[in-house]
Protein backbone atom coordinates (compact mmCIF):
# COMPACT_ATOMS: atom_id res chain seq x y z
CA UNK A 1 0.00 0.00 0.00
CA UNK A 2 1.09 3.48 -0.99
CA UNK A 3 1.57 5.97 1.38
CA UNK A 4 -1.29 8.59 0.98
CA UNK A 5 1.14 11.89 1.50
CA UNK A 6 3.20 10.85 -2.14
CA UNK A 7 0.31 12.24 -4.02
CA UNK A 8 -1.48 15.61 -4.35
CA UNK A 9 -5.35 15.24 -5.22
CA UNK A 10 -6.17 18.42 -5.66
CA UNK A 11 -3.65 19.76 -7.68
CA UNK A 12 -4.01 21.05 -11.37
CA UNK A 13 -4.61 18.92 -14.18
CA UNK A 14 -1.62 17.44 -15.93
CA UNK A 15 -0.20 18.61 -19.12
CA UNK A 16 -0.13 16.45 -21.58
CA UNK A 17 2.96 16.43 -24.48
CA UNK A 18 1.67 16.40 -28.05
CA UNK A 19 4.20 13.16 -28.52
CA UNK A 20 3.43 11.57 -25.90
CA UNK A 21 -0.73 12.18 -26.62
CA UNK A 22 0.12 10.94 -30.67
CA UNK A 23 2.01 7.98 -29.76
CA UNK A 24 -0.98 7.21 -27.16
CA UNK A 25 -3.35 7.57 -29.98
CA UNK A 26 -1.49 5.69 -32.07
CA UNK A 27 -2.20 2.85 -30.16
CA UNK A 28 -5.18 3.51 -29.82
CA UNK A 29 -6.03 3.14 -33.44
CA UNK A 30 -4.97 -0.89 -33.63
CA UNK A 31 -8.49 -1.87 -32.67
CA UNK A 32 -9.64 -0.21 -35.97
CA UNK A 33 -7.58 -2.93 -38.09
CA UNK A 34 -9.50 -5.49 -38.25
CA UNK A 35 -12.88 -3.76 -38.68
CA UNK A 36 -11.79 -2.12 -42.21
CA UNK A 37 -9.71 -4.89 -43.12
CA UNK A 38 -13.20 -6.85 -43.28
CA UNK A 39 -15.08 -4.08 -44.51
CA UNK A 40 -12.14 -3.34 -47.72
CA UNK A 41 -12.31 -7.18 -48.41
CA UNK A 42 -16.41 -7.23 -48.52
CA UNK A 43 -15.94 -3.89 -50.77
CA UNK A 44 -13.52 -5.91 -53.34
CA UNK A 45 -15.09 -9.02 -53.02
CA UNK A 46 -17.61 -8.89 -55.83
CA UNK A 47 -14.93 -6.98 -58.31
CA UNK A 48 -12.47 -10.23 -57.59
CA UNK A 49 -15.30 -13.09 -57.90
CA UNK A 50 -16.59 -10.94 -60.79
CA UNK A 51 -20.43 -12.19 -60.36
CA UNK A 52 -23.23 -10.05 -59.93
CA UNK A 53 -24.70 -12.33 -56.86
CA UNK A 54 -21.41 -12.01 -55.02
CA UNK A 55 -22.39 -8.31 -54.90
CA UNK A 56 -26.07 -8.96 -54.24
CA UNK A 57 -25.57 -11.11 -51.43
CA UNK A 58 -22.47 -8.93 -49.95
CA UNK A 59 -25.16 -5.95 -50.15
CA UNK A 60 -27.22 -7.72 -47.86
CA UNK A 61 -24.30 -8.37 -45.68
CA UNK A 62 -23.17 -5.17 -45.99
CA UNK A 63 -26.57 -3.09 -44.96
CA UNK A 64 -26.56 -5.67 -41.81
CA UNK A 65 -23.23 -4.19 -40.47
CA UNK A 66 -24.29 -1.04 -40.96
CA UNK A 67 -27.48 -1.12 -39.78
CA UNK A 68 -26.33 -3.34 -36.61
CA UNK A 69 -23.29 -0.81 -35.74
CA UNK A 70 -25.82 1.86 -35.39
CA UNK A 71 -28.22 0.16 -33.27
CA UNK A 72 -24.78 -1.05 -31.31
CA UNK A 73 -24.66 2.64 -30.38
CA UNK A 74 -28.22 2.76 -28.80
CA UNK A 75 -28.16 -1.05 -27.51
CA UNK A 76 -24.55 -1.71 -27.07
CA UNK A 77 -22.69 1.25 -25.66
CA UNK A 78 -25.89 3.04 -24.04
CA UNK A 79 -27.60 0.08 -22.89
CA UNK A 80 -30.83 0.84 -24.10
CA UNK A 81 -32.51 -1.72 -26.19
CA UNK A 82 -34.78 -0.77 -28.99
CA UNK A 83 -36.87 -2.94 -30.38
CA UNK A 84 -38.25 -1.26 -33.07
CA UNK A 85 -35.15 0.56 -34.82
CA UNK A 86 -36.73 -0.20 -38.21
CA UNK A 87 -38.81 2.38 -37.83
CA UNK A 88 -35.63 4.74 -38.67
CA UNK A 89 -35.07 2.83 -42.00
CA UNK A 90 -38.44 3.21 -43.18
CA UNK A 91 -39.00 7.03 -42.19
CA UNK A 92 -35.84 7.96 -43.55
CA UNK A 93 -36.50 5.41 -46.93
CA UNK A 94 -40.16 6.97 -47.06
CA UNK A 95 -39.00 10.49 -46.62
CA UNK A 96 -35.96 10.01 -49.39
CA UNK A 97 -38.33 8.12 -51.61
CA UNK A 98 -40.81 10.83 -51.61
CA UNK A 99 -38.47 13.14 -52.52
CA UNK A 100 -37.05 11.20 -55.38
CA UNK A 101 -39.95 9.65 -56.41
CA UNK A 102 -42.77 12.47 -56.24
CA UNK A 103 -40.27 16.07 -56.01
CA UNK A 104 -37.72 14.73 -58.45
CA UNK A 105 -34.98 15.27 -56.30
CA UNK A 106 -31.66 13.03 -57.25
CA UNK A 107 -30.04 10.52 -54.74
CA UNK A 108 -27.73 12.34 -52.79
CA UNK A 109 -29.49 14.84 -51.15
CA UNK A 110 -33.08 12.87 -51.09
CA UNK A 111 -30.40 10.58 -48.74
CA UNK A 112 -29.25 13.21 -46.73
CA UNK A 113 -32.93 13.85 -45.78
CA UNK A 114 -33.97 10.47 -45.12
CA UNK A 115 -30.83 10.83 -42.75
CA UNK A 116 -32.06 13.89 -41.18
CA UNK A 117 -36.02 12.76 -40.43
CA UNK A 118 -34.79 10.18 -38.90
CA UNK A 119 -32.44 11.76 -36.90
CA UNK A 120 -35.34 14.30 -36.14
CA UNK A 121 -37.63 11.92 -35.27
CA UNK A 122 -34.83 9.97 -32.83
CA UNK A 123 -34.39 13.52 -31.01
CA UNK A 124 -38.04 13.91 -30.84
CA UNK A 125 -38.66 10.72 -29.34
CA UNK A 126 -35.70 10.50 -27.34
CA UNK A 127 -37.17 13.52 -25.36
CA UNK A 128 -40.10 11.42 -25.10
CA UNK A 129 -39.24 7.99 -24.57
CA UNK A 130 -35.73 7.90 -22.87
CA UNK A 131 -36.72 8.85 -19.86
CA UNK A 132 -38.37 5.10 -19.54
CA UNK A 133 -36.06 2.23 -18.85
CA UNK A 134 -35.28 -1.45 -19.61
CA UNK A 135 -38.33 -3.25 -20.84
CA UNK A 136 -40.78 -0.06 -20.81
CA UNK A 137 -38.20 2.22 -23.41
CA UNK A 138 -38.28 -1.52 -25.65
CA UNK A 139 -41.77 -1.45 -25.48
CA UNK A 140 -42.29 1.87 -26.36
CA UNK A 141 -40.34 1.42 -29.57
CA UNK A 142 -42.30 -0.92 -30.86
CA UNK A 143 -44.78 1.14 -30.04
CA UNK A 144 -43.94 3.97 -32.40
CA UNK A 145 -42.30 1.63 -35.14
CA UNK A 146 -46.47 0.32 -35.22
CA UNK A 147 -47.57 3.93 -35.02
CA UNK A 148 -45.32 5.08 -37.65
CA UNK A 149 -46.21 1.73 -40.41
CA UNK A 150 -50.24 2.45 -39.37
CA UNK A 151 -49.44 6.66 -40.32
CA UNK A 152 -48.12 6.19 -43.36
CA UNK A 153 -50.71 3.69 -44.53
CA UNK A 154 -52.74 6.35 -44.31
CA UNK A 155 -50.66 9.20 -45.21
CA UNK A 156 -51.88 9.70 -49.19
CA UNK A 157 -48.89 12.42 -50.40
CA UNK A 158 -47.14 8.75 -49.83
CA UNK A 159 -49.45 6.77 -51.52
CA UNK A 160 -51.05 5.19 -48.09
CA UNK A 161 -50.97 1.41 -48.10
CA UNK A 162 -50.05 0.94 -52.28
CA UNK A 163 -46.60 3.29 -51.63
CA UNK A 164 -44.58 4.43 -54.24
CA UNK A 165 -42.86 3.19 -57.06
CA UNK A 166 -39.75 4.98 -59.10
CA UNK A 167 -40.07 5.69 -62.36
CA UNK A 168 -37.78 3.73 -64.70
CA UNK A 169 -36.68 7.04 -66.41
CA UNK A 170 -35.14 7.80 -63.12
CA UNK A 171 -32.21 5.40 -62.94
CA UNK A 172 -31.23 6.83 -66.30
CA UNK A 173 -29.19 9.98 -64.82
CA UNK A 174 -26.93 6.90 -63.17
CA UNK A 175 -26.48 5.85 -66.20
CA UNK A 176 -29.03 2.97 -66.09
CA UNK A 177 -30.23 0.31 -64.18
CA UNK A 178 -27.66 -1.98 -63.90
CA UNK A 179 -25.10 0.93 -63.15
CA UNK A 180 -27.26 2.60 -60.93
CA UNK A 181 -26.71 -1.30 -58.77
CA UNK A 182 -23.53 -1.16 -58.77
CA UNK A 183 -23.38 2.31 -57.74
CA UNK A 184 -25.64 1.76 -54.92
CA UNK A 185 -22.96 -1.17 -53.93
CA UNK A 186 -20.04 1.26 -53.86
CA UNK A 187 -22.36 3.70 -51.92
CA UNK A 188 -22.90 1.44 -49.07
CA UNK A 189 -19.70 0.17 -48.63
CA UNK A 190 -18.85 4.12 -48.06
CA UNK A 191 -21.53 4.65 -45.78
CA UNK A 192 -20.58 1.53 -43.76
CA UNK A 193 -16.81 2.14 -43.97
CA UNK A 194 -18.04 5.60 -42.61
CA UNK A 195 -20.48 4.07 -40.02
CA UNK A 196 -17.49 2.09 -38.18
CA UNK A 197 -15.54 5.04 -38.24
CA UNK A 198 -17.99 6.89 -35.83
CA UNK A 199 -18.87 3.77 -33.93
CA UNK A 200 -15.04 3.45 -33.18
CA UNK A 201 -14.82 7.13 -32.62
CA UNK A 202 -17.93 7.05 -30.21
CA UNK A 203 -16.57 3.72 -28.43
CA UNK A 204 -12.80 5.68 -27.98
CA UNK A 205 -14.06 9.17 -27.31
CA UNK A 206 -15.07 11.01 -24.07
CA UNK A 207 -18.87 11.16 -24.42
CA UNK A 208 -18.28 6.87 -25.75
CA UNK A 209 -17.26 6.62 -21.93
CA UNK A 210 -20.38 8.94 -20.84
CA UNK A 211 -22.80 6.39 -22.69
CA UNK A 212 -20.84 3.08 -20.96
CA UNK A 213 -21.28 4.73 -17.73
CA UNK A 214 -25.26 4.88 -18.20
CA UNK A 215 -25.04 1.37 -19.54
CA UNK A 216 -23.58 0.56 -16.42
CA UNK A 217 -25.27 2.59 -14.06
CA UNK A 218 -27.36 5.42 -14.93
CA UNK A 219 -27.66 6.82 -11.86
CA UNK A 220 -24.59 6.37 -10.48
CA UNK A 221 -23.16 7.95 -13.68
CA UNK A 222 -25.20 11.20 -13.38
CA UNK A 223 -23.84 11.62 -9.70
CA UNK A 224 -20.70 11.62 -11.13
CA UNK A 225 -21.61 14.57 -13.50
CA UNK A 226 -22.58 12.22 -16.89
CA UNK A 227 -25.84 14.48 -18.40
CA UNK A 228 -27.66 11.25 -19.58
CA UNK A 229 -30.71 12.72 -20.55
CA UNK A 230 -28.65 14.71 -23.70
CA UNK A 231 -26.29 12.04 -23.83
CA UNK A 232 -28.68 9.36 -24.26
CA UNK A 233 -30.40 11.77 -26.77
CA UNK A 234 -27.68 12.12 -29.06
CA UNK A 235 -26.84 8.39 -28.95
CA UNK A 236 -30.27 7.27 -30.34
CA UNK A 237 -29.98 10.31 -32.81
CA UNK A 238 -26.59 8.98 -34.02
CA UNK A 239 -28.35 5.39 -34.35
CA UNK A 240 -31.11 6.59 -35.87
CA UNK A 241 -29.15 8.67 -38.55
CA UNK A 242 -27.29 5.90 -40.70
CA UNK A 243 -30.87 3.88 -40.82
CA UNK A 244 -32.27 6.33 -42.25
CA UNK A 245 -30.00 7.19 -44.80
CA UNK A 246 -29.43 3.26 -45.75
CA UNK A 247 -32.98 3.19 -46.22
CA UNK A 248 -33.24 5.62 -48.72
CA UNK A 249 -30.32 4.22 -50.59
CA UNK A 250 -32.20 0.54 -49.81
CA UNK A 251 -35.41 1.35 -51.29
CA UNK A 252 -33.79 3.75 -54.48
CA UNK A 253 -31.97 0.57 -55.31
CA UNK A 254 -35.23 -1.85 -54.66
CA UNK A 255 -37.38 0.74 -57.57
CA UNK A 256 -40.60 0.81 -55.04
CA UNK A 257 -41.47 1.26 -51.59
CA UNK A 258 -44.41 0.07 -49.37
CA UNK A 259 -45.45 0.33 -45.31
CA UNK A 260 -45.17 -3.27 -44.84
CA UNK A 261 -41.63 -4.29 -45.47
CA UNK A 262 -40.79 -0.80 -44.94
CA UNK A 263 -41.56 -1.25 -40.99
CA UNK A 264 -40.85 -4.59 -40.41
CA UNK A 265 -40.83 -5.17 -37.15
CA UNK A 266 -38.72 -9.10 -37.55
CA UNK A 267 -36.04 -6.57 -39.81
CA UNK A 268 -35.07 -4.68 -36.05
CA UNK A 269 -35.29 -8.14 -33.82
CA UNK A 270 -32.52 -9.49 -36.72
CA UNK A 271 -30.62 -6.11 -35.83
CA UNK A 272 -30.89 -7.20 -32.62
CA UNK A 273 -29.53 -10.66 -32.86
CA UNK A 274 -27.07 -9.68 -34.96
CA UNK A 275 -25.41 -7.49 -32.61
CA UNK A 276 -25.90 -9.60 -30.25
CA UNK A 277 -24.29 -12.76 -31.63
CA UNK A 278 -20.83 -10.74 -32.71
CA UNK A 279 -21.18 -8.68 -29.30
CA UNK A 280 -22.66 -5.98 -27.92
CA UNK A 281 -20.68 -3.00 -27.48
CA UNK A 282 -17.90 -3.38 -29.17
CA UNK A 283 -17.03 -2.03 -32.62
CA UNK A 284 -16.00 -5.37 -34.20
CA UNK A 285 -19.27 -7.23 -33.00
CA UNK A 286 -21.76 -6.01 -34.79
CA UNK A 287 -19.30 -6.76 -38.41
CA UNK A 288 -19.05 -10.47 -37.57
CA UNK A 289 -22.57 -10.54 -35.95
CA UNK A 290 -23.77 -9.20 -39.81
CA UNK A 291 -21.75 -11.21 -41.65
CA UNK A 292 -22.45 -14.39 -39.21
CA UNK A 293 -25.91 -14.14 -39.40
CA UNK A 294 -26.78 -13.27 -42.66
CA UNK A 295 -24.78 -16.24 -43.76
CA UNK A 296 -26.34 -18.36 -41.41
CA UNK A 297 -29.67 -17.00 -42.84
CA UNK A 298 -28.83 -17.60 -46.84
CA UNK A 299 -28.11 -21.14 -45.92
CA UNK A 300 -31.54 -21.52 -44.00
CA UNK A 301 -33.53 -20.05 -47.10
CA UNK A 302 -31.95 -22.39 -48.82
CA UNK A 303 -32.35 -25.58 -46.81
CA UNK A 304 -36.09 -27.09 -47.33
CA UNK A 305 -35.82 -28.04 -44.05
CA UNK A 306 -35.92 -24.26 -42.82
CA UNK A 307 -36.84 -22.05 -45.35
CA UNK A 308 -40.00 -21.34 -43.83
CA UNK A 309 -38.81 -21.25 -40.31
CA UNK A 310 -35.77 -19.04 -40.42
CA UNK A 311 -37.47 -16.23 -38.14
CA UNK A 312 -37.92 -18.78 -35.82
CA UNK A 313 -33.93 -19.80 -36.10
CA UNK A 314 -33.33 -16.16 -35.30
CA UNK A 315 -35.24 -16.50 -31.98
CA UNK A 316 -33.65 -19.33 -31.11
CA UNK A 317 -29.97 -18.03 -31.56
CA UNK A 318 -30.82 -14.83 -29.87
CA UNK A 319 -32.22 -17.02 -26.49
CA UNK A 320 -28.81 -18.98 -26.77
CA UNK A 321 -26.76 -16.25 -27.13
CA UNK A 322 -28.54 -14.25 -24.48
CA UNK A 323 -28.69 -17.17 -22.16
CA UNK A 324 -25.07 -18.77 -23.01
CA UNK A 325 -22.77 -15.75 -24.19
CA UNK A 326 -24.50 -12.63 -23.41
CA UNK A 327 -20.97 -11.04 -24.48
CA UNK A 328 -21.26 -12.37 -27.71
CA UNK A 329 -18.32 -13.56 -29.64
CA UNK A 330 -16.10 -10.30 -29.54
CA UNK A 331 -16.61 -10.50 -25.86
CA UNK A 332 -16.25 -14.36 -25.29
CA UNK A 333 -12.97 -13.69 -27.16
CA UNK A 334 -11.75 -10.78 -25.20
CA UNK A 335 -12.97 -12.44 -21.70
CA UNK A 336 -10.98 -15.48 -22.82
CA UNK A 337 -8.32 -14.20 -23.90
CA UNK A 338 -7.34 -10.88 -22.84
CA UNK A 339 -4.07 -10.27 -24.68
CA UNK A 340 -5.89 -10.06 -27.65
CA UNK A 341 -8.03 -7.16 -26.12
CA UNK A 342 -6.67 -4.45 -27.73
CA UNK A 343 -6.98 -5.64 -31.58
CA UNK A 344 -11.14 -7.20 -30.93
CA UNK A 345 -12.49 -3.43 -29.78
CA UNK B 1 -19.76 28.81 3.55
CA UNK B 2 -19.12 26.02 1.46
CA UNK B 3 -22.89 24.44 1.98
CA UNK B 4 -25.93 25.64 3.90
CA UNK B 5 -28.94 24.19 4.72
CA UNK B 6 -31.99 26.07 5.65
CA UNK B 7 -34.68 24.19 6.84
CA UNK B 8 -34.53 21.01 4.87
CA UNK B 9 -37.65 18.65 4.50
CA UNK B 10 -37.93 15.52 2.66
CA UNK B 11 -41.46 13.71 2.77
CA UNK B 12 -42.38 10.69 1.04
CA UNK B 13 -45.95 9.93 0.21
CA UNK B 14 -47.23 10.23 4.06
CA UNK B 15 -43.58 9.11 5.76
CA UNK B 16 -41.46 12.54 6.50
CA UNK B 17 -38.20 11.54 6.08
CA UNK B 18 -36.32 14.54 7.07
CA UNK B 19 -37.32 17.88 9.27
CA UNK B 20 -35.85 20.64 9.07
CA UNK B 21 -32.48 20.42 8.70
CA UNK B 22 -30.68 23.21 9.28
CA UNK B 23 -26.76 23.97 9.28
CA UNK B 24 -24.04 25.50 7.84
CA UNK B 25 -20.60 23.85 6.76
CA UNK B 26 -17.61 25.92 6.62
CA UNK B 27 -15.09 25.37 4.34
CA UNK B 28 -12.37 23.00 4.65
CA UNK B 29 -14.07 21.28 7.93
CA UNK B 30 -15.27 17.18 8.44
CA UNK B 31 -18.36 17.39 9.49
CA UNK B 32 -19.82 14.21 10.27
CA UNK B 33 -23.45 12.94 10.13
CA UNK B 34 -24.36 10.20 12.37
CA UNK B 35 -28.15 8.83 13.76
CA UNK B 36 -29.52 5.48 14.20
CA UNK B 37 -30.33 3.34 10.45
CA UNK B 38 -33.26 4.74 9.33
CA UNK B 39 -32.89 8.37 11.02
CA UNK B 40 -32.73 9.87 7.39
CA UNK B 41 -28.71 10.30 6.80
CA UNK B 42 -28.83 8.85 3.37
CA UNK B 43 -32.01 10.84 2.16
CA UNK B 44 -30.22 14.10 3.68
CA UNK B 45 -27.03 12.92 0.99
CA UNK B 46 -29.76 12.80 -1.72
CA UNK B 47 -31.14 16.07 -1.13
CA UNK B 48 -27.97 17.95 -1.35
CA UNK B 49 -26.52 16.19 -4.44
CA UNK B 50 -29.73 16.15 -6.38
CA UNK B 51 -30.56 13.14 -6.31
CA UNK B 52 -33.96 14.07 -4.33
CA UNK B 53 -36.01 17.30 -4.65
CA UNK B 54 -36.40 18.37 -1.04
CA UNK B 55 -40.07 18.90 -0.38
CA UNK B 56 -39.21 22.30 1.64
CA UNK B 57 -35.96 23.93 2.33
CA UNK B 58 -33.27 25.44 0.50
CA UNK B 59 -29.47 23.90 -0.42
CA UNK B 60 -27.25 26.72 -0.56
CA UNK B 61 -23.72 25.56 -2.33
CA UNK B 62 -20.82 27.87 -2.11
CA UNK B 63 -23.11 30.84 -2.41
CA UNK B 64 -25.70 29.92 -4.84
CA UNK B 65 -28.74 28.42 -4.23
CA UNK B 66 -29.09 24.79 -6.02
CA UNK B 67 -32.35 23.30 -4.39
CA UNK B 68 -33.70 21.18 -6.87
CA UNK B 69 -30.75 20.93 -9.23
CA UNK B 70 -29.68 17.19 -11.00
CA UNK B 71 -27.19 15.47 -9.62
CA UNK B 72 -25.22 15.83 -12.50
CA UNK B 73 -25.57 20.25 -11.89
CA UNK B 74 -24.05 19.35 -8.72
CA UNK B 75 -21.37 17.36 -10.34
CA UNK B 76 -20.36 19.73 -12.30
CA UNK B 77 -20.84 22.76 -10.04
CA UNK B 78 -17.88 20.55 -7.57
CA UNK B 79 -19.49 18.19 -5.30
CA UNK B 80 -19.22 14.52 -5.11
CA UNK B 81 -20.20 11.68 -3.70
CA UNK B 82 -19.91 7.77 -2.57
CA UNK B 83 -22.38 5.75 -2.17
CA UNK B 84 -23.38 3.71 0.85
CA UNK B 85 -24.30 0.71 -1.22
CA UNK B 86 -21.40 0.45 -3.94
CA UNK B 87 -22.31 1.25 -7.16
CA UNK B 88 -19.08 0.14 -9.91
CA UNK B 89 -19.31 0.11 -13.38
CA UNK B 90 -19.21 -3.13 -13.41
CA UNK B 91 -17.81 -3.88 -16.77
CA UNK B 92 -15.75 -0.82 -17.06
CA UNK B 93 -12.22 -1.48 -15.40
CA UNK B 94 -11.43 0.10 -12.61
CA UNK B 95 -9.34 2.74 -14.36
CA UNK B 96 -12.04 3.89 -16.67
CA UNK B 97 -14.17 3.95 -13.46
CA UNK B 98 -12.12 6.68 -12.08
CA UNK B 99 -11.49 8.59 -15.33
CA UNK B 100 -15.76 8.83 -15.49
CA UNK B 101 -14.91 10.55 -12.54
CA UNK B 102 -12.68 13.02 -13.92
CA UNK B 103 -13.95 13.31 -17.19
CA UNK B 104 -17.57 14.33 -16.27
CA UNK B 105 -16.98 15.54 -12.87
CA UNK B 106 -16.49 19.51 -11.91
CA UNK B 107 -12.92 19.58 -14.22
CA UNK B 108 -14.47 18.29 -17.22
CA UNK B 109 -11.34 16.45 -18.13
CA UNK B 110 -10.97 15.28 -21.16
CA UNK B 111 -9.44 11.61 -21.83
CA UNK B 112 -5.90 11.76 -21.56
CA UNK B 113 -5.59 14.29 -18.93
CA UNK B 114 -8.45 12.04 -16.87
CA UNK B 115 -5.88 9.02 -17.55
CA UNK B 116 -3.26 10.93 -15.39
CA UNK B 117 -5.69 11.77 -12.81
CA UNK B 118 -6.57 8.18 -12.42
CA UNK B 119 -3.22 6.93 -12.21
CA UNK B 120 -2.45 9.23 -9.49
CA UNK B 121 -5.98 9.24 -7.52
CA UNK B 122 -5.58 5.33 -7.44
CA UNK B 123 -2.50 5.29 -6.34
CA UNK B 124 -3.32 7.66 -3.33
CA UNK B 125 -6.33 5.33 -2.77
CA UNK B 126 -4.01 2.31 -3.18
CA UNK B 127 -5.98 0.90 -5.94
CA UNK B 128 -2.82 0.95 -8.56
CA UNK B 129 -2.16 -2.26 -8.78
CA UNK B 130 -6.02 -3.55 -10.04
CA UNK B 131 -6.46 -0.28 -12.33
CA UNK B 132 -6.82 -2.87 -15.37
CA UNK B 133 -9.00 -5.14 -13.64
CA UNK B 134 -12.91 -5.11 -14.13
CA UNK B 135 -14.78 -3.24 -11.33
CA UNK B 136 -17.18 -6.08 -10.60
CA UNK B 137 -14.32 -7.96 -9.85
CA UNK B 138 -13.41 -5.89 -6.64
CA UNK B 139 -14.05 -7.30 -3.14
CA UNK B 140 -16.16 -4.65 -0.83
CA UNK B 141 -13.26 -2.73 0.63
CA UNK B 142 -11.76 -2.03 -2.77
CA UNK B 143 -15.21 -1.09 -4.33
CA UNK B 144 -15.23 1.26 -1.08
CA UNK B 145 -11.87 2.48 -2.66
CA UNK B 146 -13.13 2.94 -5.69
CA UNK B 147 -16.28 4.62 -4.83
CA UNK B 148 -13.63 6.96 -3.20
CA UNK B 149 -11.30 7.59 -6.54
CA UNK B 150 -13.76 8.10 -8.43
CA UNK B 151 -15.32 11.06 -6.10
CA UNK B 152 -11.59 12.35 -5.60
CA UNK B 153 -10.99 12.51 -9.67
CA UNK B 154 -13.57 14.69 -9.92
CA UNK B 155 -11.79 17.08 -7.73
CA UNK B 156 -14.78 18.01 -6.05
CA UNK B 157 -14.98 21.42 -3.31
CA UNK B 158 -17.44 19.19 -1.29
CA UNK B 159 -17.14 15.60 -0.67
CA UNK B 160 -20.36 13.39 0.34
CA UNK B 161 -18.86 10.23 2.21
CA UNK B 162 -21.65 7.53 2.75
CA UNK B 163 -20.55 4.96 5.00
CA UNK B 164 -16.75 4.31 3.53
CA UNK B 165 -16.05 2.72 6.49
CA UNK B 166 -18.83 0.37 6.83
CA UNK B 167 -17.64 -3.50 6.32
CA UNK B 168 -14.39 -2.86 6.32
CA UNK B 169 -12.02 -4.64 8.69
CA UNK B 170 -9.99 -2.69 11.56
CA UNK B 171 -6.33 -2.64 9.20
CA UNK B 172 -8.65 -1.24 6.46
CA UNK B 173 -10.12 1.55 8.52
CA UNK B 174 -7.45 2.77 9.96
CA UNK B 175 -6.26 3.22 6.05
CA UNK B 176 -9.34 4.71 5.10
CA UNK B 177 -9.32 7.37 8.16
CA UNK B 178 -6.02 8.28 7.12
CA UNK B 179 -7.09 8.73 3.31
CA UNK B 180 -9.95 10.81 4.59
CA UNK B 181 -7.72 13.22 6.81
CA UNK B 182 -5.58 13.36 3.51
CA UNK B 183 -7.88 14.80 1.39
CA UNK B 184 -9.32 17.48 4.04
CA UNK B 185 -5.86 18.64 4.52
CA UNK B 186 -5.58 19.31 0.76
CA UNK B 187 -8.36 21.37 1.49
CA UNK B 188 -11.82 19.31 0.37
CA UNK B 189 -14.33 20.06 2.85
CA UNK B 190 -16.11 16.66 3.73
CA UNK B 191 -19.46 15.37 5.30
CA UNK B 192 -19.08 12.06 6.51
CA UNK B 193 -22.29 9.26 7.16
CA UNK B 194 -20.56 6.83 9.42
CA UNK B 195 -21.78 4.18 12.46
CA UNK B 196 -18.19 3.68 12.96
CA UNK B 197 -18.40 5.90 16.45
CA UNK B 198 -14.54 5.80 17.04
CA UNK B 199 -13.56 6.68 13.73
CA UNK B 200 -16.17 9.35 13.16
CA UNK B 201 -15.54 10.81 16.73
CA UNK B 202 -11.43 11.14 16.18
CA UNK B 203 -11.75 12.44 12.45
CA UNK B 204 -14.23 14.87 12.57
CA UNK B 205 -14.17 18.37 13.81
CA UNK B 206 -18.25 18.80 14.03
CA UNK B 207 -21.22 16.33 14.58
CA UNK B 208 -24.62 16.68 13.57
CA UNK B 209 -26.80 13.85 14.70
CA UNK B 210 -30.51 12.65 13.24
CA UNK B 211 -32.50 10.53 15.00
CA UNK B 212 -36.14 10.13 12.92
CA UNK B 213 -35.44 12.55 10.61
CA UNK B 214 -34.83 15.54 13.28
CA UNK B 215 -32.06 17.10 13.93
CA UNK B 216 -31.36 16.56 17.25
CA UNK B 217 -28.20 17.74 17.64
CA UNK B 218 -24.94 19.46 16.44
CA UNK B 219 -21.33 20.65 17.52
CA UNK B 220 -17.90 19.28 18.17
CA UNK B 221 -17.72 15.71 18.72
CA UNK B 222 -17.21 16.21 22.73
CA UNK B 223 -20.48 18.62 23.30
CA UNK B 224 -22.41 15.92 21.25
CA UNK B 225 -21.05 12.54 22.66
CA UNK B 226 -22.48 13.91 26.19
CA UNK B 227 -25.54 15.01 24.85
CA UNK B 228 -28.36 13.02 26.75
CA UNK B 229 -30.84 13.24 23.42
CA UNK B 230 -28.29 11.96 21.27
CA UNK B 231 -27.54 8.85 24.14
CA UNK B 232 -31.23 8.19 24.15
CA UNK B 233 -31.36 7.98 20.56
CA UNK B 234 -28.70 5.82 20.06
CA UNK B 235 -29.01 3.47 23.36
CA UNK B 236 -32.43 3.91 24.71
CA UNK B 237 -30.79 4.46 28.24
CA UNK B 238 -29.21 7.66 29.02
CA UNK B 239 -26.79 6.71 32.18
CA UNK B 240 -25.68 3.72 30.89
CA UNK B 241 -24.75 5.14 27.63
CA UNK B 242 -23.24 8.46 29.24
CA UNK B 243 -21.02 6.57 30.76
CA UNK B 244 -19.74 4.32 27.99
CA UNK B 245 -19.11 7.63 25.77
CA UNK B 246 -17.63 9.21 28.39
CA UNK B 247 -14.86 6.10 28.93
CA UNK B 248 -14.61 6.58 24.38
CA UNK B 249 -13.83 9.89 25.38
CA UNK B 250 -11.70 9.36 27.59
CA UNK B 251 -9.57 7.15 25.75
CA UNK B 252 -9.55 9.50 23.17
CA UNK B 253 -8.07 11.98 25.03
CA UNK B 254 -5.29 10.33 26.05
CA UNK B 255 -4.52 9.07 22.42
Amino acid sequence: MNSPQDSSVVGSAPKVSWREALSQNAGAYVGLILPLIIIALLTIWPTVTGKDITRESIFTIMLSIALASSLNILLGYTGYVSFGHVVFFGLGGYVGFYLMAVQGWSLWPAMAMGGLAAGLLAFLLGKAILRLRGGYFALATIGVNEAMRAFINNFEPFGGPVGMTLNFQVYRDYGGAAQALRMTFYILAAITFIVILVSYFVRMSKFGLGLLAIREDEDAAEVMGVVAPSAKTWAYVLSAIFPGILGVLFFFKNGSIEPVPAFRLNFSIEMIVMVMLGGQGTVLGPILGGIGYQSLRGYLLTSPLFKNIQLAVAGVLLLVIVLFVPAGVVGWLRNRFPVLRRILQ
Amino acid sequence: MILQLEGVSKNFGGLRALSDVTFDLPEGQILGLIGPNGAGKTTLFNCISGVYTPTEGRVIFRGQEVTGHKPYDMAKAGMARTHQIVRPLNELTVRENVIVGSCFGREGNGLTAAGRIADEVLKFVGLDGRRDQLAGSLNVGQKKRLEMARALAARPYLLLLDEVLAGLNPSEIGHMVEIVRNIRDQGVTIIMIEHVMKAVMSVSDRLVVLDYGRQIAEGTPQVVANDPQVIEAYLGDPDLALRLMRDQARSQEST
